[in-house]
């Protein structure tokens, strides 16, 4: 079946998310949607398959314009879609859960199912154990039942939201294997990828997104630093600030350690952080990044592998004592685990240090002065703006800090803001301690890092100095080439 | 103890968990869909007074069982509204109704009290009942003795034999999915939350009909609501396990009448909290044994290893957090 | 802005105010009784005298003190419906010091010890449960609830066991102390002015906990975010358990005053529903410390002056309840509708 978007448009309140899509992909192909994370990708296909619904524009399947304003009506039309977080239903079976839903095809003959169930199964090369509770399975697992689940549903339109993150090569080769084989039956198959590797290994045609829009088209065979290029913002003339990279002694160390945590864990981690090393990680969001640094901060605990922070093993302490050593730690959701809604400035203040209200509200007065901050002390955090939001958390940090890990910390911050928190971080820490920062954004990374840690699949697969950093071979390496 | 009061004994444990059978089934089904309905103990109260009211008024036994059933769905209504609609806390919601409900009771039934009334009375089922030992346990019963049986295989086979049941149990779990599998998950437990309030009514009705007939102040039902409440989570939310916890507790309720006969200073309600450390223990077993830990510990012990996985059990995960579609 | 905060408000209250009349005066109509008669009653069974009124006081104070309590648990996140159980073994404790004391020449040393020992047994009996939630993962909603069941037990086995009355043991509790064990009186006046002088100063007290101290405002992160609070290097289990201990002490405080002030004995209703009916008080003041005292005032009037509902109107008491249950429904659901108004009609 052919899919067409025309004009799509979807506000999430004052935030345009897709600012006029239009995209043709035809039956009998496997069609790929790539871009940054925030480009846009997830957002349109949720709208195909009615989970969003659109704020403007037409989507035609087989050149006839369609209604899809909910899950329901969108399957009816043979519309669905494999989520990137799994749609499912953990304390169930195997089997209940490639029955249970109102797109399901033959009611509730368990037998009968279960041939079903098995028959697809044979027919893409899955093995699964259909009595066993779904929640011990392993997230590939889980992936395969719901692709059988949507097959068996005579899915058409089969859109496949970052289908290999989390699950191990040989279920990815299984995986490909049957996609291959479904598009030979003339169905219509959209994966949603920002792994390259990927992309070129299986799409025959790609659509690249970025910020909302369209910004290209392209055919198998694909040439990556064409795709990188209609991906990523152009390679920005950046003046780079730390060119030399001098180590000093040692902070932070992670020997052989491997965690669980935003799907992917992360796998066999042997870094060393020095003092004067300001360290970029670089990696598309959730590939372990946030347990790197959640881990670093004694929020997380290693399955296996040792952690050393300032002379101390970690495993055994906790957040209280990585901060009583000297560690801070901001998350990128300021909202949610930074900060307290309801507080205002001078509460946060009261709460950091233990001040009394009148010291607070002084200190308070002075953050807002030294750091910009748009309020007053009397300002709850939720009414602060996200810069703001992290200005107050940066404003927080205490004194005595040497290491400094930070997840995003320029993310929602305009150019000028972010410089000047560069600035003062740098000035403020770099000196006597090291920092430690995630980001989206590689032009941040390459300005910012002397050092760039560069994370794939909860791996850590390069690991650059200064005179190395180069801004192709990063994002290649990001994109798992 | 001779074959006589075994029989009675049986006789009594069967009838005293009818009612408390069919309560905890219905808050079962309501929290199997991800709904909890905390009013229980004062809509019990509440259609235990309609029921007998309205059967008094009528002189019709089926009236009265049908108000009360209308009573608890239209109290679990109120539930199901402010919760799953208007996004207030649903424990909450139901904490205030249940004090509420309970004094209305109150209330309107005053003009009701110490009155004779309709009652439910046994009913012998020729043959069956002529059966040694057997025959006065099981088959010389009030009705709601073996509605209560029926119940219990009844919501076993929707829940997990039936495609609606699968969807029930699939919207407590994750309403999002089910959204995402064209399922309405607000529909669905509002739907789920009514059923279950309409047998908690029919739970009160089997005691102002039967149990405890007639109707006053205290009306000898008080407080228990939270012990079908209890059950419910003691019975890890399966229908089969919640009949055996309700058995239970009446088991331990009826010994403890006899019980007294041995130990004449300690009153019966000291027997009928015994459950409830029991309930204490078993969650934080519960909770316990889902530990990597213990968990590993365990699997070295195949026949322990069986033991927990019987009682094993998680609540639905939704439960008490209303579903907002985005 | 404020103004506007205000008239809101004002509007709000006035909302709620008038759907409760409403019910009420349909409920009695129902019933074929005349409204006004009923509210005039009410009225005068409890601010019609000054004994009447010393009598609401009695009510008022252990009310208080539960909704408090209640409001350091909630501060946290907490739902600490142990509070009824917890009132029972504040007055067990209590009970058990009078005992030691009957003979002794020392009484009033014995009624502050009755209390603190009230407080503490009831703290340790909401620890329980605290840790139950903490360490153990049991919900403390299921915990306090089966905990409240055997705090009912307990009482029970005290009554009609070891503590039993001369004679024969019977629901109407424990043999009744002398003189020198209550709590005095004004005359003229039910209620203990030391009694009603410690829930002032607790108000107080906890104003300025809640408000104004250190440790008030970690309970409050605590209660809004968990997660970050971790980040500021606070524990929030061991300011969960904190706070459910503050609440439980508060509740034996109050069950002890029971015991000292009121029933002078351990009866087995001894916590009268007043843990339950704080957590409506609460919930109807919005979690907020200062509507509490007249939330608590406007209770226990309703509790005092339905007493007599029966002998006047042959109707039954319980009308009190409901107007309570109708009160925080309502405020439930303005509630419920200002903020599905303030997000908007499911906007996404």
């Amino acid at each position: 079946m052919q899919v067409e978007f025309q004009q799509i448009h979807k506000q999430f309140g004052p935030v345009q998310a897709l600012c006029g899509i239009d995209m043709r992909v035809e039956s009998g192909t496997i069609h790929g949607l790539v871009g940054e994370n925030g480009a846009g990708k997830s957002t349109l296909m949720k709208i195909l398959t009615g989970y969003l619904t659109k704020t403007g524009g037409r989507i035609l399947l087989d050149g006839v314009e369609v209604d899809c304003s909910d899950p329901q009506t969108a399957a009816a039309q043979g519309i669905g879609m494999l989520y990137q977080e799994p749609q499912d239903f953990p304390s169930l079976n195997v089997l209940d859960n490639f029955i249970v839903g109102r797109d399901s095809v033959a009611g509730l003959d368990r037998t009968a199912q279960r041939q079903r169930l098995g028959k697809l199964a044979e027919r893409v090369h899955f093995s699964l154990h259909l009595s066993a509770v779904l929640e011990k399975l392993t997230i590939g697992e889980r992936q395969q039942l719901e692709f059988l689940r949507l097959l068996g549903r005579d899915a058409r339109v089969l859109i496949l939201d970052e289908p290999t993150t989390g699950i191990s090569d040989q279920q990815k080769a299984l995986l490909f294997q049957a996609l291959r084989q479904i598009r030979d039956e003339w169905r219509t198959i959209i994966l949603v990828s920002h792994k390259l590797e990927e992309v070129e290994a299986l799409c025959d045609r790609v659509t690249i997104l970025r910020h909302g829009l369209v910004t290209g088209e392209a055919e198998a065979p694909f040439k990556v630093a064409e795709l990188l290029s209609m991906m990523f913002d152009k390679p920005p003339s950046i003046e780079r600030t730390e060119h030399d990279y001098q180590p000093g002694e040692e902070i932070l160390r992670f020997s052989g350690v491997s965690a669980n945590g935003e799907r992917v864990g992360l796998s066999d981690c042997n870094v060393t952080i020095n003092r004067g090393d300001i360290v970029g990680l670089a990696g598309l969001s959730g590939s372990g990044q946030g347990v790197f640094l959640r881990l670093a901060a004694g929020l997380l605990h290693a399955r296996v592998g040792d952690l050393i922070f300032s002379g101390a093993a970690l495993n055994r302490l906790g957040h209280r004592e990585f901060r009583e050593k000297g560690g801070v730690f901001l998350p990128s959701d300021r909202l949610h685990e930074g900060l307290i809604p309801g507080f205002t400035l001078r509460d946060h203040f009261a709460l950091a240090s233990g001040l009394s209200s009148a010291a607070a509200q002084q200190a308070a007065e002075q953050a807002i002065q030294r750091f910009h901050i748009r309020g007053t002390p009397e300002t709850l955090a939720e009414s602060l703006s996200g810069g703001n939001q992290q200005r107050l958390q940066l404003a927080l940090i205490q004194a005595n800090a040497q290491l400094v890990l930070l997840e995003s910390p320029t993310r929602g911050l305009d150019v000028e803001s972010g410089q000047k928190i560069w600035r003062y971080l740098r000035e403020t820490f770099s000196g006597r301690g090291a920092i430690v920062f995630s980001s989206a954004e590689l032009d941040e990374i390459l300005a910012v890092a002397n050092r760039v840690l560069v994370f794939f699949d909860g791996r850590v697969v390069r690991d650059l100095r200064a005179d190395e950093l180069d801004y192709e071979h990063i994002a290649s390496a990001m994109t798992g080439k | 103890m001779s074959d006589f009061s075994l029989v009675i004994l049986f006789a009594s444990v069967l009838a005293t968990a009818a009612p408390l059978i069919i309560a905890a089934l219905g808050e079962t089904i309501t929290e199997k869909a991800g709904v909890i309905n905390l009013s229980l103990d004062g809509s019990l109260l509440l259609a235990a007074m309609i029921g007998f009211m309205v059967s008094y008024e009528t002189g019709s036994l089926i009236m009265g069982f049908a108000a009360a059933a209308l009573t608890g769905a239209l109290v679990a209504i109120v539930v199901g509204i402010f919760g799953i609609y208007l996004g207030l806390l649903q424990v909450a919601v139901g904490f205030a109704l249940t004090l509420m409900c309970k004094d209305l009771a109150y209330f309107l039934g005053n003009p009701y009290s110490r009155l004779q009334g309709p009652q439910m009375l046994s009913v012998k089922i020729p043959l069956l009942s002529d059966i040694p030992f057997l025959g006065p346990v099981l088959f010389q019963q009030p009705l709601m003795v073996y509605l209560a049986l029926l119940l219990i295989a009844a919501v076993w086979w929707y829940l997990f034999r039936t495609e609606r049941g699968l969807e029930l149990r699939a919207v407590g779990e994750n309403p999002e999915a089910a959204y995402t599998r064209g399922i309405d998950p607000r529909r669905k437990q509002l739907l789920y939350t009514a059923i279950g309030g309409a047998l908690i009514g029919i739970a009160g009705a089997a005691y102002s009909l039967g149990i405890k007939p007639g109707w006053g102040r205290p009306q000898g039902i008080e407080g228990l609501g939270w012990i079908a409440l209890a059950i419910v989570i003691f019975g890890g939310w399966h229908p089969l396990k919640v009949a055996l916890g309700a058995y239970l507790f009446a088991f331990l309720q009826v010994i403890g009448i006899t019980l007294q006969g041995v130990w004449p200073s300690v009153p019966a309600q000291v027997f009928q909290v015994a459950p409830f450390p029991l309930m204490i223990f078993a969650l934080v077993m519960i909770n316990l044994l889902q530990r990597e830990s213990v968990q590993g510990w365990v699997s070295a012990h195949p026949l322990l290893q069986t033991l927990i996985r019987q009682l094993q059990c998680s609540p639905p995960r939704a439960l008490g957090k209303s579903y907002r579609p985005d | 802005m404020r103004m506007q905060g205000l008239k809101r408000h004002l509007f709000e209250i006035g909302l709620i105010l008038g759907m409760v009349v409403l019910f009420t005066t349909l409920l009695l109509s129902l019933v074929g009784a005349s409204p006004l008669e009923a509210f005039s009653h009410l009225f005068a069974g409890s601010l019609g005298s000054w004994a009447k009124f010393s009598r609401v006081l009695n009510v008022w104070i252990p009310l208080t003190l539960c909704s408090i309590g209640l409001l350091y648990a909630f501060r946290t996140g907490l739902w600490n419906i142990g509070v009824e159980g917890q009132v029972v073994m504040g007055a067990i404790g209590a009970t058990a010091v009078l005992r030691l004391g009957l003979e002794a020449s020392h009484p009033l040393f014995y009624l502050l010890a009755a209390l603190l020992m009230g407080m503490a047994f009831a703290a340790l009996w909401a620890l329980f449960a605290g840790w139950l939630k903490v360490r153990g993962g049991v919900h403390e909603i299921f915990a306090g609830l089966g905990l409240n069941f055997v705090a009912m037990g307990f009482v029970l086995w005290v009554i009609f066991g070891p503590w039993k009355r001369d004679g024969i043991a019977s629901m109407s509790g424990t043999q009744p102390f002398p003189l020198e064990l209550w709590f005095p009186s004004l005359p003229g006046w039910r209620v203990s002015p030391f009694a009603l002088g410690l829930t002032l100063a607790i108000i107080l007290l906890t104003a300025w906990v809640l408000y104004r101290s250190r440790i008030g405002l970690n309970l409050d992160a605590v209660g809004r975010n968990p997660r970050a609070v971790r980040l500021f290097g606070l524990s929030p289990s061991r300011y969960m358990l904190l706070a459910i201990m503050v609440s439980g002490a508060l509740a034996g405080l109050a069950g002890g005053l029971q015991v000292t002030g009121i029933y002078h004995r351990l009866i087995p209703s001894i916590s009268s529903g007043y843990g339950y009916l704080g957590l409506l008080v609460v919930m109807l003041a919005n979690f907020r410390l200062a509507p509490v005292p007249f939330i608590a005032l406007f209770f226990a009037a309703l509790n005092v002056g339905s007493i007599q509902l029966p002998m006047m109107m042959q109707l039954d008491s319980s009308l009190a309840g409901v107007i309570q249950g109708a009160c925080v429904l309502s405020a439930l659901l303005v509630f419920g509708l200002r903020t599905l108004r303030k997000r908007g009609p499911s906007d996404e």
